[in-house]
């Protein structure tokens, strides 16, 4: 059972904080670090990995500290984010490599290689490989010394759907094992499939912390905000204020269209389509105005 | 304080870039002139000397030294692919030393070897110029490639910083400011071959005890800091 334990730390680039203050501890099973681009997860995984320094405070694995200490990395393994890998070599020569640095033989090349599925293409130089191949190599380069601690840097970017899939499974099955796998990712969607417990980072501090539906609710108990035309605005407008779900309208002349601010999201989502049916209301634009992630992440910080 | 994979993977990287064809077409380059100014002037030690030192030792070996050193750790770093070195249970001196011989073994390879050919090209080891310069070679090549091996580590312009230690300060100031030849690997290599060759052949500024402290305190000091700058390589600023 391996933990790794980030402790009042920050680090700053220059006049500009990229992780301010953060304190979070990672177990076994999979967590998943969910936060915008640029909110400084990458930060703190290069500092969970041992590439960078803290500022401040303290990143220790099982207590021992992680920073300029190289036997850590025969517990941790790492997949980085960046594509530079020695791309003149084949893959099956880039993880013997990787398990040749760990003091391991071509047994242990090989079955990482089989562990992510990438036998096939074994021979073929890395400079030929797609990015979801590139990333399943850079995992059997991670795997090889059977790590108990696994640290990814946005694995799932530029994957496709059934790739993505493969690694999301093979990622389960490596928290089920007891490992302490860590993923970062600015796609919901993504480490709430995955991930057992998140922590979300945004602007460089700790947003929040638990598991997926804590997450979730927090993110869908927010005010939404919608962009509502119909064919009878006023009609739907006077229907829709009715209802506790809706704390405010708008009627936007310029627009020709309505701004709906909703408290209750689930509620007001079936709402609007029962309330329009009912009154012959026709619907013609339905859209969230404010989704983007940027504007959901920064109401978890304030909450 | 040598891993052989980390020496694989560093001499594959270093021969296997575009920049690599400097190391060949140099060493090309010295053989022909050898060979045309044999076929002009016939055998003559002043200007085998001329040429060896003039060209080889002067302008070859550091350029070759530059690519070598700078290249067997600069890239890596660059592209980010040091990181499945450093993300290993491998001392990072190990690492520095193990580049810093393959570094040396390229260098020599390139350097010294051509230097040699064209040598006995140019006059047969007559008053052992051809051996003397190759000396000089062989023993600038380890200075030179634990020093570019640590501007590589600590710097993302390695190359052209090497290119003016190489060319501005060795050839230029050197020639110029009789004070800067103390400070150069050059003139402590041809300090050593000096005491190889035949009378009054080759000539240095520096005397060959002060040569012989300072090329091993510059290579051992560099590659010691080189080590360190290792440790505390940051990888991510990009954020």
């Amino acid at each position: 059972m391996t933990t790794i334990e980030i402790d009042h730390t920050s680090r700053w680039f220059g006049n500009v904080v990229a992780v301010n203050d953060v304190s979070m501890t990672v177990g076994p099973g999979v967590t998943g670090l969910l936060g915008p681009n640029g909110a400084g997860k990458s930060t703190l995984i290069n500092m969970m990995a041992g590439f960078l320094e803290p500022s401040t405070g303290k990143v220790t694995l099982d207590g021992t500290q992680i920073w300029r200490n190289e036997t850590v990395y025969k517990s941790i393994g790492i997949v980085p984010e960046r594509e530079g890998m020695y791309d003149f070599l084949t893959g099956r020569e880039f993880v013997v490599a990787n398990a040749e640095l760990h003091g391991l033989g071509d047994a242990a090349a090989h079955k990482a290689l089989a562990t992510v599925e990438m036998e096939y293409a074994q021979d073929r130089k890395i400079s030929t490989y797609s990015k979801g191949m590139r990333q399943r190599v850079k995992m059997a380069s991670a795997l090889v010394h059977d790590p108990s601690v696994l640290l990814l840097d946005e694995p799932f970017n530029g994957m496709d759907p059934r790739q993505r899939m493969q690694l999301m499974e093979l990622l389960r099955r490596m928290g089920a094992e007891g490992r302490t796998v860590l993923f970062s990712s600015h796609i919901l969607e993504e480490v709430e499939q995955l991930a057992s417990h998140i922590e979300v980072i945004v602007a460089g501090r700790h947003a929040a912390s638990g598991d997926f539906r804590k997450i979730r609710r927090l993110m869908t108990d927010r005010p939404h905000r919608y962009l509502v035309r119909s064919s009878d605005d006023r009609a739907l407008a006077a229907a829709l204020i009715a209802d506790p779900s809706t704390a405010g309208i708008e009627v936007d002349v310029t627009e020709k269209a309505l701004r709906i601010q909703a408290v209750d999201f689930g509620r007001f989502t079936t709402l609007l389509p029962k309330v329009a049916r009912e009154n012959g209301i026709r619907l013609l634009t339905v859209s969230p105005s404010d989704e983007s992630l940027e504007s959901v992440f920064s109401y978890l910080v304030a909450a | 304080m040598y891993d052989p994979t980390v020496a694989r993977l560093t001499y594959r990287a270093l021969l296997g870039r575009r920049r690599a064809a400097i190391l060949f077409v140099l060493p090309v380059l010295l053989v022909a002139i050898a060979v045309a100014v044999r076929a002009f002037a016939g055998a003559d030690d002043g200007v085998a000397s001329g040429v060896l030192g003039g060209f080889a030792i002067a302008t070859m070996v550091p350029l070759i030294g530059v690519i070598a050193g700078t290249g067997a750790i600069g890239p890596e770093i660059d592209d980010g692919s040091i990181v499945y070195l450093l993300a290993k249970p491998v001392k990072r001196p190990t690492i520095i030393f193990t580049k810093l011989i393959v570094a040396v073994a390229v260098t020599m390879l390139f350097s010294a070897l051509p230097t040699f050919v064209a040598g006995l090209i140019l006059n047969g080891n007559g008053g052992q110029i051809a051996v003397a310069y190759t000396i000089a070679a062989l023993v600038a090549s380890i200075a030179y490639s634990a020093l570019f091996l640590l501007l590589g580590t600590v710097s993302r312009h390695a190359v052209v910083f090497g290119l003016v230690y190489a060319l501005v300060w060795e050839a230029l100031f050197g020639s110029l400011v009789p004070g800067a030849r103390t400070l150069s690997v050059q003139q402590w290599s041809l300090s050593v071959a000096e005491k190889v060759a035949g009378d009054g052949v080759v000539t240095s500024d520096v005397g060959l005890p002060l040569a012989t402290v300072l090329l091993i305190g510059v290579t051992v000091a560099a590659t010691w800091y080189a080590g360190q700058k290792l440790r505390a390589l940051k990888l991510a600023g990009e954020e």
